[in-house]
């Protein structure tokens, strides 16, 4: 199915063109691995941060940071993860894949693209700046609640305007999605032929839009009581800090979808392959998607059951309704792994990963739904094992499904199957060793965001787990890295179809693809056109039904 | 096997990029936006026993009145500068863009005098917190409305813009009625719906 052709390999040019051109492209395809190297680099630093935390708190006492050390570091731990390595990372796998997949050139607007690319280190570099100042970084958590985030330095300042920044660019990222994929899919490809990889950065490019200006909204008002003399946080003079925490969480929650459902989709995309089935209930997935999505504008509210001014029943009801839709997409996975012809791949381990992991933390946040329960969860560090659970072991192991899925398609090499099934292992230990036990920590009432802990309350002994559980996960890491930077010495080895039984078109095009895609574009017949173009090579066309 | 022959080029242009859908996606975060402005408004108002208060007062609605129908009318003659274009009458297009941009500006003036007669300031409370940022945006958003409208007149007159290729008037229009609507709705809860 040669849908690209051969052509002669040309001269490496110097490096600083070299570089140049990787500076000033518009290719989503150059856009989508500056989004992934981004990502990882601010994912380290993270990673770093959180290190120092476990190390801290290994044992009772203080060792390595002072609380106000302390504070600032996991402020930035969660605001890089959170708005600098997984949303980037989930709109890296957008960037590269949605043109590829819906038959398109690029993007509908490629500069745009490029400028929504640039402004994320900027953003991410304001926000780090931040130690530099004098009262160091951003401190009132990823949060930012006011009113401790009316106080503190400067640092709170460059926390605000890069997390606008990041805002900026990722409006115009999510406009972008949104344009190109309705607008610019290959002929025959209606909607429902789309692969649900692209249903899900549909999605999530919706709630972007929607609700990522309601987090710059927060900023502006935190800024102007910051810096104008106005009084939006101030319940002394007639404002209230409860507005901020209204206005956070009403992006806040749409904000948690932004972040797991790419992954979803990502998942979706990989238990076909490996399992040589259709997914099962693809429309059942899509309207699982969308309707999450509008629920989860309807339930911010849960995060602040504890203030007593929210209408409980209410909230609570709602969250709870989303476990329905939820409900469904784990049925059809697992749907779909049934009767099939599982193959053990690194990226299916992850996918697999994923969806264990991802129940654990599904089921903490049903818990924490019903007030009653979350009257005594809030701010423990039971909290901190449902964030983790439905974060790492979600969407971060979808990350790394995706990575090994996609990574022959990038770089035309594989990664090495014995290091990544390694990686798989030792991460899944470290992640359950760190994460499992903070639950029973946050049962016995250790709250989340503190530096230090009496020697007297029993809980040593897990905390020295976590820690070496973390330490477990760094290790997975660097065969990550390892691997990353092995394999790429090898030379260019993967077919068109890298793993033989693919489905979405980006498996038609040579890996890794021409600049401009393809150059002839296969018409689109069914929700799988690769497999029809490989059972029309063996001579079977016809017999395919078109699901 | 099935596959379309077709030239890179030609797909290219077969789909043109929607200026028209990115500015509709973009309205609609900014509506979003306002929207939590006005959620506050409301939550503020609703508790308040004295709407505005007594130390700010009642205020006078002469000049936001007339702000509100320079701003309409800036509207409606964009709107008849659309309609030009999408006729072909660029000329008429060029003239009407030029008054709309002007009227936007008259109305920028106009409201920075208005602030200058205000007998409050920004630190006095709530009220103020919520009138001087509220119209304040609303104020840096008919800026860059000005802006966007003064690069759509910029590409007019080096020849961009034509009967056949006009979206990005069109999308500069759907920008610049949506700051209209802003504008109607800070002038009912600031002046209209209050009691007089
Ligand atoms: C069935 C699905 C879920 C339910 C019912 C649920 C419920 C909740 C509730 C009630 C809280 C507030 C707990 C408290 O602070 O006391 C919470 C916190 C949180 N959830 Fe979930 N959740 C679900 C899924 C998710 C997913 C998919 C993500 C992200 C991918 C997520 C990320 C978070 C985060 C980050 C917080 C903590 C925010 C903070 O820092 O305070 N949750 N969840
Ligand atoms: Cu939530």
């Amino acid at each position: 199915m040669a849908i690209t052709e051969a052509r002669p390999v040309a001269r490496p040019e110097p490096f600083g063109r070299r570089l140049l051109s990787w500076l000033t492209t518009t290719d989503h395809k150059r856009i989508g691995i500056l989004y992934i190297i981004n990502s990882l680099a601010f994912f380290v630093i993270a990673g770093i941060f959180a290190l120092l935390m476990r190390t801290e708190l290994a044992r009772p006492g203080q060792q390595l940071l002072s609380p106000r050390a302390y504070d600032q570091v996991f402020t930035e731990h969660g605001t890089l993860m959170i708005f600098l390595f997984i949303f980037p990372m989930l709109a890296a796998f957008g960037n590269y894949l949605v043109p590829l997949q819906i038959g398109a050139l690029d993007m509908a607007f490629p500069r745009i693209n490029a400028l929504s690319f640039w402004l994320l280190p900027v953003g991410g570099l304001t926000v780090l700046s931040g130690f530099l100042v004098k009262g160091g970084a951003g401190a009132s958590g990823w949060t930012a609640f006011a009113p401790l985030s009316v106080q503190g330095g400067a640092g709170m300042d460059l926390w605000i305007l890069g997390i606008v920044i990041v805002g900026v660019s990722s409006i115009l990222g999510a406009i972008n999605f949104i344009v190109t994929i309705l607008r610019m899919r290959a002929p025959g490809m209606t909607m429902f032929r789309m692969p649900i990889f692209c249903w899900g950065v549909l999605t999530t490019s919706l709630l972007v839009a929607l609700a990522a200006p309601v987090l710059t909204a927060a900023m502006v008002m935190l800024f102007a009581d910051r810096h104008l003399g106005t009084v939006f946080f101030d319940a002394s003079r007639g404002g209230s800090p409860l507005l901020y925490q209204n206005t956070f969480w009403f992006f806040g929650h749409p904000e948690v979808y932004i972040l797991i459902l790419t992954a979803w989709a990502i998942v979706s995309e990989i238990l076909p392959v490996f399992s040589g089935k259709p997914l099962f209930g693809y429309r059942g997935v899509v309207l699982a998607f969308l309707m999450i999505a509008t629920l989860s504008f309807t339930v911010w509210a849960h995060h602040m059951f504890v203030t007593g001014a929210v209408e409980l029943p209410f909230f609570s009801a709602t969250t709870e309704m989303i476990s329905i839709p939820t409900g469904v997409l784990f049925f059809n996975w697992l749907a779909t792994l049934w009767k099939g012809k599982l193959r053990f791949e690194p990226p299916m381990m992850f996918a697999l990963g994923f969806i264990g992991l991802f129940l654990v933390g599904g089921i903490d946040g049903v818990w924490q739904a019903a007030p009653a329960m979350d009257f005594a969860l809030h701010d423990t560090y039971w909290v901190v094992a449902h964030i983790h659970y439905v974060l790492f072991g979600g969407t971060v192991f979808g990350i790394m499904a995706g990575l090994f899925f996609w990574f022959p398609k990038i770089t035309g090499r594989y990664l090495s199957r014995k290091l990544g099934i390694w990686q798989f292992w030792v991460q899944f230990v470290g992640f359950n060793l760190t994460f499992f036990p903070m639950h029973i920590l946050g049962l016995r009432g250790m709250p989340r965001r503190v530096a230090d802990y009496a020697a007297n309350r029993g809980w040593t002994g897990l905390n020295t787990l976590e820690t070496v559980g973390a330490y477990i996960i760094a290790i997975s890491m660097v065969l990550f890295f390892v691997n990353v930077f092995v394999s790429l010495r090898k030379p260019r080895e993967a077919p068109d179809d890298a793993w033989g039984t693919s489905n979405s078109l980006e498996w038609a095009t040579s890996s890794p693809p021409p600049p401009h895609n393809f150059d002839r574009l296969p018409e689109v017949h069914s929700l799988r056109p690769v497999r029809d173009l490989r059972l029309a090579a063996q001579g079977l066309a016809g017999e395919e039904g078109s699901s | 096997m099935s596959a379309t022959d077709l030239q890179v080029d030609e797909r290219a242009v077969r789909r043109t990029s929607s200026p028209v859908m990115g500015m509709v996606l973009f309205v609609a975060g900014e509506a979003m936006f306002f929207a939590a402005f006005f959620a506050g408004y409301f939550q503020f108002r609703s508790q308040a026993k004295v709407w505005p208060p007594a130390s700010v007062g009642t205020p006078e609605i002469s000049i936001p009145a007339v702000l509100t129908a320079i701003l309409v009318t800036s509207s409606i003659v964009l709107q008849l500068g659309l309609r030009a274009v999408a006729r072909g009458r660029v000329a008429t297009f060029e003239r009407l863009l030029l008054l709309t941009i002007l009227l936007g500006v008259c109305f920028l003036a106009l409201q920075a005098y208005d602030y200058s007669q205000l007998t409050f300031g920004i630190k006095g409370g709530i009220y103020p917190s919520l009138f001087y940022v509220m119209t304040g945006l609303h104020m840096a958003h008919v800026v860059g409305g000005v802006v966007l409208l003064s690069v759509v007149g910029a590409q007019t007159l080096t020849g961009q813009i034509s009967q056949r290729h006009h979206e990005p008037v069109e999308a500069a229009a759907i920008y610049w009625h949506f700051v209209d609507i802003v504008w109607l709705g800070l002038f009912t809860v600031y002046y209209v719906a209050v009691p007089r």
